[in-house]
């Protein structure tokens, strides 16, 4: 009696499961698989050496760049250096997993959304404080933001101005509780500023931005899967998401507008880090690792030469990442994370923050 | 929640028995049957407040009085048996470990922010409107659940018909589905792509939708296995006196099951009120609209402002406690009134 419940319960839900994939959604949301350990190549070394503990790498990430991860550390594990190396990985939302870091979670090298995730641990002691001072500014992965839109793109969406014209409803990852949504709402204001606007211009635009959101999930990921399920006709991203997610069977186009944002993200190694944590951090720099980003969609950081013949998923898979016309960066237009954090999204006094919560009121 | 469970146990016992006058026998079949179906209780997770389901072969009367004697005896003594003390030890450590040390932390990082920081963050007026949203929507869909809950109670033990077991198990889904996936079934059936040409994705009417999916099987599984012991003789016997149907109903019924709804009431009200999950594709997020209190506690971790994110679970904490206090003296008093 009890044993069939319990299987007819199981029965159900995963039909229900099955719909659920079948109806067209991607069901993996932001947070996933945390803890899970992954050996990089089949040989790992013989316990008990006092090797075993130095050759494995505590590696804590944002959810995104989980498949990309997994593909370098197959190519290291083919080099000298990454040999005999084993992974101890967890992904999941860039915020949460900067602060499960800061309180305790153990890790040799880290690769956030947003630099002020890396901060975070710079204030608590764990990374040192010239992290972002070396040749690549800290920046292990780039990508740029775009819009999402549905097949064929129907309603024209060419520009930022066609997200403010009536009818446009858009989803966007909520800057409020998501830092990696971060980067969509400073691409919004930054494409005013940099294309001769003043800040009231950005202002007005950025409200009006706001006044035709439908939606504002808690990710990036979130985001796409309420667009891909029929929420709103336009959503802000990023191309590798956009890329990723195309890779993966959605349905669905994206425009890289003539202004947008560089996106970087930012890698860093911890301090008493075992010693092959650095040696992973060049890897990750160097041409190859680049190569298996720009596979899943990232776009190369600056002077990585990368042989890459097609990025499935990509517009273009043989032209994977057009250059934008006008390319703008954080460092260009808004200056230090930390102040554009404290002057955009402080919790009761940013700018954006209000201006969200002043879009919310006015419906 | 949990300390509501001994109350229901005490008030429940002596109900049936004065409502009819004549305490029922011990019916040995009776307990057979419970003893068959007894799969429901360990597996459910309301088992704790199935309270008249009887695990040892005792009569309810006999029960009662020993309960009584005991209680007197404790009083009267002002010591604990061996057994007992252990069991008490045993209860206050594994309470301790599991709630009352994390709530007390809840409450400790709230005050730790200092009471400016405390009353800045539960007046703020965004947050205030997640709030209100959050403890209406939880109020109406336990509201819709004391009802519809009780009538798929009486349904599924009273009423025969072909499926009834499949509709039994198929009660408990949405406790097996993570509710990520809840939210995304919901999305696609009543969604802008839905089949059945209603979308609600984004309104306020989905936060009340997915509420009422995550917190269905409460009130069914506290009530059942009340109604599934409930004596028919004793309906009858009403029956034949001359009462009518509504009135046996009022009069020997409800009283029996009130405990059993207001705990399924209390269980639902609290699951409503944390229930994220399936909220993050369905709801939006906007803000004064269809964003409840989690979304915002959510926004004040991303701003690294614990006390902030604990200020607002505390409030969440009181009210729901209050709340589950007040649906428990409301319970007591209907069931004196019978």
């Amino acid at each position: 009696m009890k044993t069939w419940r319990v299987l007819g319960a199981f029965g159900v839900a995963s039909l229900l499961v099955v719909a659920a994939a079948c109806s067209g959604s991607n069901a993996s949301s932001g947070a996933s698989a945390s803890g899970d350990k992954s050996a990089a190549g089949s040989n790992t070394t013989a316990g008990g050496s006092a090797g075993a503990d130095s050759s494995t790498i505590n590696l804590v990430g944002f959810a995104v760049p989980e498949a990309a991860n997994k593909a370098i550390a197959k190519a290291w594990a083919k080099t000298a250096d990454g040999k005999d190396v084993e992974f101890v990985t967890s992904y999941g939302p860039s915020g949460d997993q900067s602060r499960a870091v800061a309180s305790g979670l153990k890790a040799d090298y880290v690769h956030f959304s947003v630099p002020t995730d890396v901060t975070r641990l710079v204030d608590a002691g764990l990374v040192s404080k010239d992290w972002d001072q070396g040749k690549d500014k800290g920046v292990v992965s780039t990508s740029v933001v775009v819009f999402g839109v549905p097949k064929g793109n129907p309603n024209h969406v060419k520009d930022w101005d066609d997200l403010i014209k009536t009818g446009a409803q858009v989803v966007t990852p909520n800057p409020a509780s998501s830092g990696a949504a971060r980067w969509n709402a400073l691409a919004a204001w930054g494409q005013v500023i940099a294309n001769g606007g003043t800040e009231a211009d950005a202002q007005e635009y950025v409200t009006k931005l706001y006044g035709n959101v439908v939606s504002l999930p808690n990710s990036g990921r979130d985001a796409t899967t309420a667009f891909t399920s029929g929420t709103g006709n336009v959503f802000l991203t990023y191309e590798n998401e956009a890329i990723l997610a195309r890779q993966n069977g959605e349905d669905f186009d994206y425009v890289i507008p003539p202004t947008t944002l560089k996106i970087e993200n930012p890698g860093a190694v911890l301090n008493g880090a075992t010693p092959r944590a650095a040696e992973w951090l060049k890897f990750v720099l160097s041409e190859e690792g680049q190569t298996q980003f720009a596979l899943k969609g990232f776009r190369p950081i600056d002077g990585a030469k990368v042989d890459v013949d097609e990025v499935e998923g990509a517009n273009d898979p043989s032209k994977p990442f057009p250059e934008v016309k006008k390319l703008i960066t954080v460092s260009d237009t808004f200056g230090s994370w930390s102040d554009l954090t404290k002057k955009y999204f402080a919790e009761n006094t940013g700018v954006i923050t209000q201006i969200i919560a002043k879009s919310g009121k006015a419906q | 929640m949990t300390t509501l469970d001994p109350t229901v146990v005490t008030t429940l016992d002596p109900t049936p028995v004065s409502a009819v006058g004549s305490a029922p026998p011990a019916e040995p079949h009776r307990l057979g049957r419970l003893g068959a179906t007894d799969g429901l209780g360990p597996s459910s997770p309301t088992s704790p407040s199935s309270p008249s389901s009887p695990t040892s072969p005792t009569s309810p009367t006999s029960r009662h009085r020993q309960a009584r004697r005991s209680r007197r005896g404790s009083s009267a003594e002002g010591r604990l048996t061996r057994a007992s003390a252990i069991g008490l030890g045993v209860t206050l450590t594994w309470f301790s470990v599991l709630v009352l040390i994390p709530l007390a932390a809840v409450i400790g990082v709230a005050a730790a922010g200092g009471w400016a920081n405390f009353w800045a963050t539960i007046t703020n007026e965004q947050t205030f409107a997640a709030i209100r949203l959050t403890l209406g929507a939880a109020a109406i869909v336990t509201v819709l659940n004391v009802v519809t809950g009780t009538a798929i109670a009486w349904v599924l033990v009273r009423d025969k018909f072909w499926g009834k077991s499949f509709l039994d198990v198929l009660i408990d889904i949405p406790f097996a589905l993570p509710t990520i996936v809840a939210g995304l079934v919901l999305l696609s059936l009543y969604g802008p792509n839905g089949p059945l040409g209603v979308n609600i994705a984004n309104t306020r009417i989905a936060v009340g939708l997915a509420f009422l999916f995550v917190t269905l099987p409460f009130v069914v599984r506290t009530v059942q296995p009340v109604l599934q012991e409930l004596d028919r003789d004793v309906e009858e016997a009403a029956a034949s006196l001359g009462a009518s149907r509504a009135t046996t109903f009022r009069r020997i019924v409800l009283p029996a099951i009130t405990p059993a709804i207001a705990a399924g009431a209390a269980l639902s009200f609290a699951r409503g009120v944390s229930e994220y999950g399936s909220l993050v594709l369905l709801s939006g997020n906007l803000p004064y609209s269809t964003e409840v209190t989690s979304v915002r506690i959510l926004s004040s971790l991303e701003n690294d402002n614990r006390a902030g994110a604990a200020a607002v679970a505390t409030v969440l904490l009181v009210v729901s406690l209050v709340v589950i206090v007040a649906i428990d003296v409301l319970q007591r008093r209907l069931v004196r009134r019978g």
